[in-house]
């Protein structure tokens, strides 16, 4: 089974807190003003953070998990 | 938020800070009646900027940043944005310190005409310079007269740095997504730079 996970380009982000706003399972938080951080364990992949972030930096990944 | 923990994005009552966009809309306005109000500016400068200093977060940026709100609000309900991504040499960390760097540079031009002004070596100006360019006649706003010069020309500075950045951001709202002033604002980049050093 594959999970959808978001995951941020750190170095690129302006921690401005849009993704934040638009996850439904707020999982993703500002690390310290720094970053988005996603918590792996709450994201379910949505896309919905991608479709917001105004700099298209954070792109849905297929993670592999072995049942 | 429901029962399972999940967001639907209804229901809830909106937290007091997600109308500080009508503060922002408002500023903008008043600017126009009388110039003097430019000076409330200074609190979209310095709270970022305290909040970032003590907390080391950018809270500011993420809750309570009126003008996000605002572009927000333009991009998304009143549907003036592409919603394109935008090109990736303005995502870049040289074209953010690059545009923090050039807007201090306008900012510290803007207090030395100030400081002219003060020192009676220049008259003032009752214009508002756009897009650091184009200077438009803004004597209506200029009604309370009997306040030091300096005064009044820093507000006409400042409230130029205010217009200049929300024109920008409104154009690249249309050309990108909602709220691309937020990945170069010289204040987001300022207070990220803030939390990175603490």
């Amino acid at each position: 089974m594959a999970k959808r996970l978001a995951e941020v380009t750190k170095d690129l982000c302006a921690a401005c807190g849009c993704c934040v706003k638009v996850c439904p399972r707020n999982a993703i938080t500002i690390h310290e003003g720094k970053y988005a951080l996603v918590d792996v364990g709450k994201c379910i992949g949505c896309s919905l953070c991608a479709k917001e972030c105004p700099a298209s930096i954070i792109t849905i990944k297929k993670l592999e998990v072995v049942a | 938020m429901n029962k399972k923990g999940i967001n639907t994005g209804s229901s809830v009552r909106k937290p007091w800070y997600e109308y500080l966009w009508i503060v922002s809309a408002l500023y903008l306005i008043l600017g126009i009646f009388n110039i003097l109000f430019a000076w409330l500016g200074i609190l979209c400068f310095i709270i970022p900027l305290i909040i970032s200093a003590t907390k080391g977060t950018k809270a500011y940026c993420n809750k309570y940043c009126g003008r996000g709100q605002l572009f927000s609000l333009l991009g998304k309900k009143l549907l003036l944005s592409r919603n394109k991504p935008m090109p990736r040499w303005m995502v870049s960390k040289w074209f953010r310190y690059g545009f923090l760097t050039f807007f201090m540079i306008m900012f510290v031009q803007m207090l030395f005409i100030t400081f002219l002004v003060f020192k009676d070596a220049r008259g003032l100006s009752e214009t508002v310079k756009l897009l650091w360019t184009f200077r438009l006649p803004w004597g209506f706003a200029y009604r309370i007269t009997d306040v030091p010069l300096w005064i009044s020309q820093f507000a006409f500075g400042f409230y130029s740095v205010m217009l200049t950045s929300t024109v920008l951001g409104i154009i690249t709202n249309i050309l990108f997504k909602p709220r691309s002033w937020c990945i170069y604002c010289p204040m987001g980049t300022m207070t990220q730079l803030v939390c990175k050093i603490k």
